[in-house]
């Protein structure tokens, strides 16, 4: 793993490491050389292992206290709000930590698509994340279920429904996950019980997920591949810890902010109301983190085509870096990518917009169009854009436009030979 | 090594991965079925309603197996706007006879064929059922009409065990 032999000053670290090579692995961390011109936006892999981490200890905390019966789950809820000691903190922090979750995955998920990060040979890296983020999508759904509110409940019935489009089977399949007729207990403990499990998978991915990052090491604004360690690196500690940590401290104001002054934004007033299987709440609404996908899935008139739509516009993620033909990763050199990003970005932005205004008349449209427009831009102008755009000369090294002052690719060169 | 030929050894493979794959089939399978229905929720199958206090033109919602049903006593007009719709209106054509055997009386699941969720009553563009979750609209029937719902609204088995009284399954 280690790029040079490392070897523990002490006799005892000698001894242990001779056994179990832990030491290697840490010295590994610590001096693993990482590209000098990373920017804000590379430190959100930093806050996700944060916040990862701060929804397993509330969540264990909360687990002590929340009971997992139909009977009994809304009020052991308000149980926990109301008499458990700063129980109010723990469950803010854990229901307003799956939003900020979201904020700052989503964020690293547009870090990569702007400089290109999921293409070779970072294919396996991008695709353990889009798994690690189809599990939070599922933990979090679970996760909204277990307090029984309103929303818990017909949030709870109308997800797993969308398995009953499935032609033959899917009633079958949809019984099965209820384990009754409709959403019950069964239902509730089930949804606990994998509730619990799926952080320790993603924590599992993660761990192959940073692994992987280490094989051929960051990718970076400039999008180029760089000679490790070299004079365009700089060595993980201190100075990427510390530049991470200050983002963090930044993240974490934003995340106090939700939780001591406004706990509930985020959320439906809705889930205060305990959940009752005779009345489905006039207006239906998933989470914010969901609302695109919820847009999609709406916009199309018919059922199993809707799902289809649905699951293909997060699955078409995996498959991205085979549809980005472009052999330049940083957006900075593709100037006609760059607005198509844009775009796109605002074309998200749009798509959760829709999915929180009801399904009718003009909003009906913009979210045709929206989703539209999202397909048309992995499935036909990202391939396309590969062979038709005039990309700009990207630079020999990090280290060459910072001194030479411009990215041009012929004076670089000639710079390089009067160097050789 | 050149020519492939069967051995003793390679039927001794397959047949050690044969029993191996039923072995696991059979240890897999009560793992996987332990979330269908267990015995207790089966056992809730039949509901019994009276149905003496409904008056024309009203709707009553009951409980059966966790899911809502509804009971409506129809009106000579709803019937008769049931009845007059053509077929090839109709997204899942359903005759209203096939629908309620006793004209008077539609008794349906109260679950919206798309994703689930609970249709109110004497609303939408057909008199009949608003779906408020994905907008579908469903006739004094409960035969869809407009919106992504696939299907008609389920109608359960039933059966009047005497002039008051619906036996839902």
């Amino acid at each position: 793993m280690s790029d040079h032999e490392y070897t523990p000053k002490s006799k005892v670290g000698k001894w242990f490491n001779d056994r179990l090579p832990l030491l290697t692995l840490a010295n590994h961390l610590t001096d693993y050389p990482t590209p000098k011109n990373l920017n804000y936006w590379w430190t959100f892999g930093g806050i996700l292992t944060f916040c990862l981490i701060t929804q397993i200890v509330t969540g264990l905390t909360l687990a002590m206290h929340y009971i997992a019966h139909a009977d009994m789950a809304f009020e052991s809820v308000e149980h926990i709000m109301r008499d458990v000691n700063y129980g109010w903190l723990i469950r803010y922090i854990h229901a307003n930590g799956a939003s900020m979750f979201f904020l700052a995955v989503y964020i690293h998920i547009f870090r990569s698509l702007f400089y290109g990060s999921y293409k070779a040979p970072r294919e396996i890296i991008w695709i353990i994340g889009i798994i690690i983020y189809l599990l939070m999508m599922a933990a979090a759904f679970m996760g909204y279920v277990l307090p029984w509110g309103q929303m818990s409940f017909w949030g709870a019935t109308v997800i797993t429904n969308l398995f009953s489009a499935i032609p033959l089977v899917g009633e079958g399949i949809v019984t099965w996950l209820w384990g009754g007729y409709s959403v019950d207990n069964p239902t509730l403990t089930r949804f606990f019980t994998l509730h619990y499990l799926i952080p320790f998978l993603i924590l599992g991915l993660v761990v192959l997920h940073i692994w992987a990052l280490h094989v051929p090491g960051n990718n970076n604004p400039v999008g180029i591949d760089i000679k490790k360690p070299s004079k365009d690196t700089v060595p993980f500690h201190p100075y990427i810890v510390i530049k991470d940590g200050f983002a963090l401290l930044m993240f974490m104001i934003v995340f106090a902010f939700f939780v001591f002054y406004t706990p509930n934004i985020l959320g439906h007033a809705d889930n205060y109301i305990e959940a009752d299987p005779l009345v489905t709440p006039a207006h239906i609404v998933p989470e914010w983190y969901l609302l695109p996908f919820y847009a999609i899935l709406r916009s199309v008139p018919d059922k199993l085509l809707g799902v289809v739509a649905m699951l293909s516009a997060i699955l078409i993620l995996a498959a991205l870096p085979w549809l980005d033909t472009s052999k330049i990763r940083s957006a900075v050199f593709r100037p006609l990518y760059k607005q198509f990003y844009w775009i796109l970005v605002a074309d998200v932005l749009i798509l959760g917009y829709v999915g929180a205004m009801p399904a009718e008349g003009l909003y009906l449209l913009i979210a045709r169009i929206a989703t539209a427009y999202y397909f048309l831009h992995f499935l036909v102008i990202l391939p396309v854009l590969g062979y038709k755009e005039k990309t700009l000369p990207i630079p020999l090294s990090i280290t060459e436009p910072v001194l030479g002052g411009s990215p041009d690719l012929v004076a670089a060169k000639n710079k390089e030979s009067l160097n050789n | 090594m050149a020519e492939k030929k069967t051995k003793r050894r390679d039927f001794l493979f397959t047949a050690t991965y044969a029993v191996g794959a039923v072995g696991v089939g059979a240890v897999v399978w009560p793992m996987i079925d332990q979330m269908n229905p267990d015995a207790s929720v089966k056992a809730l199958a039949s509901t019994e309603v009276d149905v003496s206090t409904v008056n024309p033109g009203n709707t009553i919602t009951v409980l059966w197996r966790g899911k809502p049903v509804f009971i409506r006593r129809r009106t000579q007009d709803e019937i008769a706007e049931a009845k007059s719709v053509k077929m090839e209106e109709l997204k899942d054509p359903e005759k209203d006879e096939d629908r309620a055997k006793n004209p008077e009386w539609l008794v349906m699941l109260g679950v919206c064929t798309h994703l689930g969720c609970v249709p109110l009553n004497d609303k939408g563009d057909y008199n009949g059922w608003f779906c408020p979750c994905h907008g579908s609209h469903y006739d004094i029937s409960g035969r869809i009409r407009k919106g992504p719902a696939p299907t008609n609204m389920e109608v359960p088995k039933y059966e009047f065990v005497n002039a008051n009284t619906i036996k839902i399954g």
